[in-house]
């Protein structure tokens, strides 16, 4: 297993510059940063191996076939589910409007589907449409005043409405909180509530075991996870898989089709018309190889340590507040300073050579919760440093003297 | 402040912090629009951040008059720089120009983001309707 600290360098853009200032990137919230691996495999693909997959008998079609179901076996093992219930998606977002969908077909005016506040709006748009269509109610689970979800509350909604489906974050993109989804998914288990967890923040951070959490669906994207974008999928438990409606139609899912009637695969292929994003795959496939050489627990150590680092300094600073669960975070800072706005905070930050992201991330109904219109978020992955850190508070540290 | 004055101090402010001051102190010498004036229907779309625009005309003038304000105080610099530069113009000569070329020439678009950028397109592009209107 490899030393945590080296990794960096196997990240060329850390090393660039940007507006004459070494680049500070804490934006891996947004989208991770790519190892060498990662970039040589999907180089590699283009210039050697490209071929469409399922289809010739030619030798590079059967190889890119071979390479595209193998990187279906990785990301299986890595949530320790089995090949067939993972699809590829175009990622996250594609893998909640499909899962809306399919999920909602059973449900009608009784019906009930419960999310948290935290969700990204990629976590709420397609259930609001699915009650929409449906006239199924959305409830949405409490969250205690310090901007951390309220377990206890939560369970008893679930227990008082027996929804039919639960769809959560495993970690908020807004603010990094951990949640205890282990524990809802074991309420949810005694009621008959379906669970999504969209796992687009934990993917990378927490690794999880799926069979030890046992959900019945979890989401990703590759791009947050080291590997490149317009690609991820989801996990569904294969009875409930299988069961679930087309979504999107075309070639490739088919067993059979007459101008009458069209017969499908089963799962996976019946979610998967179409030429897929196969160097995407093969890219995310090596981000996950790349992955399972670092040791899960001596990356989240570091991280957490880095997070502890960054929280601590940023606490001193006066005015500064801090939202979210500072307890079980993956290493997100979500933080204004006294009364500016988010967005000069940022804008002056990145003549630093700082990336963070302003406004709602995403999740405009938590910002309304928090009673803040938005805030600046500096996101943590194991390729920061203290150097890093440093680099942050200083830049904010000017920044705060150029407002004042 | 007029725009020959706020082109010399940008091109005399050396490094981005700098220019950033300077922009945030000429969105400091623009009065606070009211609270009352704040509502939804004077917003620019498109903007990431809050943007109140008012345009109408000073009759006896025939001169457009530009109320704007931000709840960023860099964008706010970036509308006094906008005011200052339509100041004094009629609704034709307003309908002529567009500031969106003055912040090319001073170097501002291309250090703010898409979005911002576009912000100052939308709040030009909103100018210039109203202007024609006017005219
Ligand atoms: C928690 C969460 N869910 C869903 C998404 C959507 O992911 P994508 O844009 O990759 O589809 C994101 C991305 O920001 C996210 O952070």
């Amino acid at each position: 297993m490899t030393d945590i600290h080296s990794l960096r360098d196997d990240f060329p853009i850390l090393d660039k510059s940007l507006n004459g200032q070494p680049l500070c990137y804490l934006d891996s919230a947004a989208t991770a940063q790519k190892p060498n691996k990662v970039i040589d495999v999907i180089k590699t693909f283009y210039q050697a191996e490209n071929s469409n997959v399922h289809r010739g008998l030619h030798t590079l079609s059967k190889n890119a076939t071979n390479r595209y179901e193998a990187a279906r076996e990785t990301i299986a093992k890595f949530l320790n589910v089995s090949a067939k219930e993972i699809v590829w998606t175009s990622g996250a977002t594609e893998s909640l409007n499909f899962l809306a969908h399919g999920l909602s077909q059973a449900l009608n005016e009784n019906s009930k589907i419960a999310i948290s506040p935290f969700e990204h709006h990629a976590n709420i748009v397609p259930w609001q449409e699915a009650c929409k269509r449906t006239g199924a109610q959305l409830l949405v689970l409490p969250m205690l005043e310090n901007g951390v979800l309220d377990e206890a509350g939560a369970i008893s909604l679930l227990q008082t409405h027996k929804p039919d489906i639960l769809s959560i974050g495993h970690v908020s993109n807004a603010l990094g909180n951990i949640h205890p989804i282990e524990s809802l998914i074991k309420a949810c288990k005694t009621l008959g509530t379906k669970t999504v967890i969209d796992g687009a923040q934990s993917f990378m951070h927490l690794r999880p075991d799926l069979v030890a959490l046992d959900c019945d669906f979890y989401v990703f994207s590759a791009h947050k996870a080291l590997g490149p974008t317009g690609v991820g999928g989801l996990y569904g438990r294969y009875n409930l898989l299988n069961t679930l409606p087309v979504y999107k139609t075309g070639g490739e899912m088919i067993q059979e089709v007459t101008f009458a009637h069209s017969t499908y695969r089963d799962a996976p292929g019946k979610f998967e018309p179409g030429t897929p994003n196969i160097s995407g795959v093969i890219g995310l496939a090596a981000a996950v190889d790349y992955l399972n050489n670092i040791s899960p627990s001596a990356l989240q150590r570091y991280e957490r340590a880095l997070y502890q680092s960054l929280l601590q300094q940023l606490n001193q600073i006066k005015g500064v507040t801090v939202y979210g669960d500072t307890q079980n975070n993956v290493g997100i800072v979500s933080f204004n300073y006294k009364n500016e706005h988010h967005y000069d905070l940022a804008t002056l930050l990145n003549t630093y050579g700082v990336a963070v992201r302003s406004g709602h991330h995403c999740a405009q109904p938590l910002m309304n919760m928090l009673n803040v219109n938005g805030t600046v978020r500096a996101s943590l992955a194991f390729y920061n440093n203290e150097a890093d850190v440093e680099h942050f508070i200083n830049a904010l540290k000017a920044t705060i003297e150029l407002l004042d | 402040m007029n725009i020959e004055n706020i082109t010399k101090k940008l091109s005399e402010s050396h490094g981005w912090q700098a220019k950033y001051r300077e922009i945030m102190l000429f969105g400091k010498q623009l009065p606070e629009l009211p609270e009352a004036l704040k509502v939804g229907s004077a917003l620019v779309s498109g903007c990431d951040s809050k943007v109140w625009l008012y345009v109408d005309l000073d009759e006896s003038a025939q001169q457009l008059v530009l109320i704007a304000d931000s709840d960023t105080r860099i964008v706010k610099g970036l509308l006094a720089i906008i005011i200052a530069a339509y100041a004094g113009k009629t609704p034709e000569q307003a309908s002529q120009f567009s500031a969106y070329t003055l912040f090319e020439s001073l170097g501002l678009i291309s250090h703010l983001s898409p979005s911002r950028g576009n912000g100052i397109r939308a709040i030009v592009d909103q100018i210039q309707m109203q202007a024609n209107r006017l005219a």
